[in-house]
């Protein structure tokens, strides 16, 4: 703290031995608890990640091979396999998967705009007392069990599920839709999970917006949607680009949901990183796909992180 | 000029309100089918319920569950706020930007890679100063470490808004800034504290994927084994466990957000009534 400016510390006796100590050292008493666990237990397991990505399969416990060996005359031995790497690339599921995950967290996130924007948007023009009611309703699924809302959907979209026995019942239908284990009980599991995602940052972005800014296009002549296009949606851009990376990079990484909902088409790479580690006990070659698949992560966490501290300095 | 939001924005609105809340409700009436057989309603019961209560497997992995959530919160509401104060209070040290980085990282992180890396490091730990075994201690290790991102970040645009000059007229009344900070500022930041340590307590409850890859053999939390369960099909007996988690964590929430916001109200009032 701004010891320099504090009165109490400068005007009495010149501050001695624990004191003093606490007043020059005493910050990083703050700092480092938090400092040095998330280094340990966040940020060096990716060092290990990247140290066993380079190591072989062996049948042992835990069950990869050395990758450091110290010598008996104290050299430090280094044996680096990148046939984990090379696997990435010969093995085709990898590339075909994580092709796959990419176009599935895009036109999730795409949908997901689509529904949240308008939502978001009829929120921010709610009177303020509606607007905290909703607030907490959007928010409210968000702090319920993942799991068990992915769950409680499939008992929609179940073949004996609601929709079909409505459908059914309605004669809308005669045969009971598919929807479960296809590809668009992917999508519709990310869109129901993410949505609130997506909305609350639009929501943060539109209330925001100045009013006055519309009343002036429409007075310059803009009509509804041209003013919507030329004020609103450019303004809104920070609310847009945060829900969308909030959405799109941990569906890429959705392990839950293909797995429950999708069917065995729907190989996304956080369900062939799981197969590799509990299945085939690969640890090399599932440390060498997490290690690929954060480098491929790299380019939407920095946008996030970019707009994340612009955000809190702003 | 009061902007109304037009019929057709309302309709998403409510459409997409009804989208979320859909399920859960259906669930809920599910979990009171006397049938076996999710398609027939076989009429009211509370069997399942019962059931729940004797099913020993899923005690023992909520008794695990609720103990890893109890700690793992309240070691990432303190390491947490101690990374809010360092983060808006100290503007210039070493280490700030991976201080600042390592909090945020954790909120877009896929799980499932965090969940892989602490797994290798727990097990290259393990080899090397014999600790931690596979179990509950890495399970609570890892919780704290995502959890404290999310109080971290609750903290922060809490601590930032909350106004310094309280805390210096304390001190200029004598407060070391450590009394300052506990008497003036803490009960300032008091509601994000209270909710982002239900918030870390529902997220460790609640995670699959990273409890998943560092527990060990015999340690399985809650949503492991409704994970296990639900892999077979629908089950009547996770219906009505569901049913219990989403009222209790829902009414949890809405108690703690009508809590913040009269306390709230009565600084606000109090504050008013200072300046009069």
């Amino acid at each position: 703290m701004k010891t320099g400016a504090n009165p109490a510390a400068a005007g009495d006796s010149p501050r001695r031995g624990l004191a003093a100590w606490v007043d020059r050292y005493g910050r990083w008493l703050i700092i480092l608890p938090p400092l040095l666990f998330l280094l340990v237990f966040f940020l060096i397991p990716f060092g290990y990640a990247l140290k066993i990505s380079f190591a072989e399969a062996a049948l042992r416990i835990p069950p990869f091979s050395d990758v450091a060996t110290l010598t008996p005359d104290h050299r430090l031995h280094l044996t680096l396999s990148l046939a984990n790497y090379k696997y990435l690339f010969t093995d085709e599921v990898y590339a075909v998967s994580y092709l796959y995950s990419i176009k599935t967290a895009f036109f999730s996130t795409l949908l997901c705009l689509l529904i949240g924007y308008p939502m978001a948007y009829a929120m921010a023009r709610s009177s303020k007392a509606t607007q905290s009611i909703l607030m907490l309703v959007i928010i409210l699924p968000f702090w319920t069990s993942f799991l068990l809302r992915v769950y409680a959907l499939e008992g929609i979209i179940r073949d004996q599920g609601l929709l079909n026995t409505v459908l059914l019942w309605l004669g809308v239908i005669h045969e009971p839709l598919k929807i479960m284990r296809t590809t668009a009980a992917v999508y519709l599991g990310i869109v129901y999970s993410y949505l609130p995602f997506m909305v609350l940052p639009l929501y943060a972005t539109l209330e925001k917006l100045d009013l006055t800014l519309l009343e002036a296009a429409s007075d310059l002549g803009s009509r509804p949607w041209q003013a919507f296009l030329d004020v609103t949606l450019p303004l809104s851009m920070p609310g847009i680009i945060a829900g969308s990376m909030l959405v799109f990079i941990p569906a890429i990484g959705e392990y839950v949901i293909p797995a429950l909902l999708g069917g065995p088409d729907n190989l996304m790479i956080g369900r062939v990183l799981w197969d590799e580690f509990f299945a085939n006990h690969d640890w090399p070659v599932a440390a060498a796909v997490a290690i690929a698949f954060l480098v491929l992560l790299a380019g939407p966490i920095a946008v996030h992180q970019h707009y994340r501290v612009r955000q809190l300095e702003g | 000029m009061e902007r109304r939001a037009s019929p057709f924005l309302i309709t998403v609105l409510c459409l997409g309100i009804a989208f979320l809340y859909l399920p859960m409700v259906v669930l809920i009436g599910y979990s009171f089918n006397a049938s076996a057989l999710s398609s027939v309603w076989g009429g009211f019961s509370t069997q399942w319920y019962v059931e729940l209560v004797h099913n020993r497997q899923i005690l023992n992995a909520a008794a695990l569950s609720l103990e890893v959530a109890a700690l793992a919160s309240t070691g990432a509401l303190v390491l947490g706020t101690l990374a809010a104060v360092a983060l808006v209070r100290f503007p210039v040290f070493r280490g700030r930007l991976l201080l600042s980085g390592m909090v945020n990282a954790p909120l877009v992180m896929p799980e499932i890679i965090t969940g892989i890396t602490q797994l290798l490091l727990f097990v290259s730990m393990l080899q090397l100063i014999g600790w931690p075994a596979r179990g509950m201690t890495t399970i609570i290790l890892s919780h704290v470490a995502f959890c404290s991102a999310y109080v971290t970040v609750t903290v922060q645009s809490r601590l930032a808004s909350a106004d310094r000059s309280l805390e210096e007229a304390a001190m200029d009344l004598g407060a070391t800034p450590f009394q300052a900070f506990v008497d003036v500022t803490l009960p300032i930041i008091a509601p994000a504290l209270v909710s982002s340590w239900l918030l870390s307590f529902t997220l460790s409850l609640d995670d699959l994927v990273i409890s998943s890859f560092v527990s060990g053999p015999r340690s399985s939390t809650l949503p492991m084994v409704i994970y296990s369960k639900v892999k077979l099909g629908v089950s009547p007996d996770i219906n009505a466990l569901a049913s219990l988690i989403i009222t209790l964590v829902g009414a949890c929430v809405l108690l703690a957000g009508y809590l913040v916001r009269r306390a709230e109200r009565q600084r606000l009032a109090e504050a008013r009534l200072a300046a009069s």
